[in-house]
């Protein structure tokens, strides 16, 4: 398959990519990792007048830690997320999360900016940024804003982006001492989207009661499920299997699957209950719980 | 709609080639290099019969545009053979009879060596993650984890792999 005819641009300094986003406006879009876009434009699902490849602008590819932040560049690639020992180390549900996208070919290409910046409710990303409480940075023509995660999910492939806007880091606070999280996906096989996935990430107190939850769920809606309700009940309890399941219950409850050759409704409900109870159980063992 | 001129390196000799934006890396290969050993599968990112290595990584040639190679090494079942000599993922994969229709077989070698490259003593289960983005329909992968691991072992017999 041969996508429509584009024009690609290669710029090398964001600004410069900035300015032909906004030169080109809608009929322009950013090519990350492409792992997306291209097949989207080679099925003719999608169309775009003009690319513009982040890939030739140094400087977006990082791992780092720094001002009690976790910063990942919008460029850094699935494949080094997943290698990456500070992040196994420390922010094993993004290990989780890069171990489970597309498969291992597609990770070398796709970009974990890329997967926020999609809006694409099958993505895996979303849900574990949303856990972790994460912000996204974009860099338009009037400079640098923040954008909290909890905004930047509008609806199905739409996000708080603008069209002359380039997402450039990922900052994930630091967790503090006694933290844990985890992301459990269901696929029928590998390259699958998400049946159901759960992203879940706890710390706990001196009691051993839950301090802080961030609990969210990937594809059973238009856009990322978090419930105030679940994680409500959660903190302050300590996380048994009780507390666990009845959170999980209710973030279950505020999922809005649709029903596809993956499953049923009722089905893609329960997976998404049972993806949170994992998530939550292994975030509060990592966390040292149990 | 502008074309582009682009300087690759496939299988270690620069190549030239003129290119439309929305030409894959693929097509540049096959159709252009005449190349035709990386193979065209299910066109749709799935199966990795189009797998080659891009500045030594493995990715799907079907999803990445040929102007994005520019200035990159690009390397393909072409280039394993050297001097006559088939190269030890390809030996393994004679000796274990990691293929039947043979289809998938160039991508399968390509993500083999990029692994074999990065990690000279997996574990099956290593050798299974590692594949697990190349679809193959005959075989069961069996012969081709064992393939991988025969082609291991002569890389510790001191053979350069990848």
């Amino acid at each position: 398959m041969i996508p429509a005819a584009f024009d690609y641009h290669a710029p090398t300094t964001l600004k410069e990519a900035v300015a032909l986003l906004s030169q080109h406006k809608d009929s322009a879009k950013v090519l990350s990792g492409g792992q997306s876009l291209l097949p989207l434009l080679k099925l003719r699902l999608g169309q775009a007048g003009h690319l513009v490849d982040i890939g030739r602008i140094p400087g977006l590819e990082y791992i780092k830690e720094e001002g009690g932040m976790l910063k990942i560049g919008g460029r850094t690639r699935e494949s080094t997320l997943e290698r990456s020992e500070l992040v196994r180390a420390r922010y094993p549900i993004l290990s989780d999360t890069a171990q489970v996208i597309a498969d291992p070919l597609v990770r070398n290409m796709a970009t974990v900016g890329g997967n926020l910046a999609h809006g694409d409710p099958g993505n895996d990303h979303p849900a574990t940024m949303i856990a972790l409480g994460a912000q996204v940075v974009a860099v338009g023509p009037k400079g640098e804003r923040v954008i909290q995660i909890d905004d930047f999910f509008l609806g199905l492939f739409q996000t708080a982006l603008q069209a002359d806007e380039i997402l450039t880091e990922i900052r994930v606070p630091t967790p503090p001492a006694r933290s844990g999280g985890a992301y459990f996906k269901l696929e029928r096989k590998v390259g699958d989207y998400a049946t159901a996935a759960a992203a879940a990430q706890i710390t706990l107190g001196p009691s051993g009661a839950v301090e802080r939850v961030g609990l969210a769920l990937t594809n059973v809606g238009p856009k990322p499920v978090r419930s105030a309700t679940a994680e409500k009940h959660l903190a302050g309890k300590k996380p048994d299997a009780a507390s666990i399941g009845e959170a999980a219950r209710l973030v279950a409850q505020a999922s809005s699957p649709s029903a596809d050759r993956r499953g049923s409704v009722d089905y893609k409900r329960e997976m998404a209950r049972v993806m949170a109870v994992r998530a939550l159980t292994r975030a509060v063992e990592r966390a040292g719980g149990r | 709609m502008a074309t582009h001129k682009i300087k690759v390196t496939v299988n270690g000799a620069p190549r030239e080639a003129e290119v439309e934006s929305r030409l894959l890396l693929v097509h540049l290969l096959r159709e252009d290099f005449r190349l035709t050993g990386t193979h065209i599968g299910c066109d749709t990112t799935h199966c990795g019969a189009c797998t080659v290595l891009l500045d030594g990584q493995p990715v799907k040639s079907c999803t990445v545009l040929a102007v994005q190679a520019d200035g990159r090494q690009v390397a393909t079942v072409e280039g394993l053979e050297k001097d006559g000599k088939l190269h030890p993922v390809q030996e393994g994969f004679w000796q274990e009879h990691g293929l039947q229709c043979g289809y998938c077989t160039p991508g399968m070698m390509m993500t083999s060596c990029a692994l074999l490259a990065r990690n000279a003593n997996p574990s099956e289960p290593e050798i299974r993650e590692a594949i697990s983005g190349n679809l193959c329909r005959c075989t069961g992968y069996l012969n081709i984890v064992k393939a991988v691991q025969y082609a291991a072992a002569k890389q510790k017999e001191g053979v350069h792999v990848a």
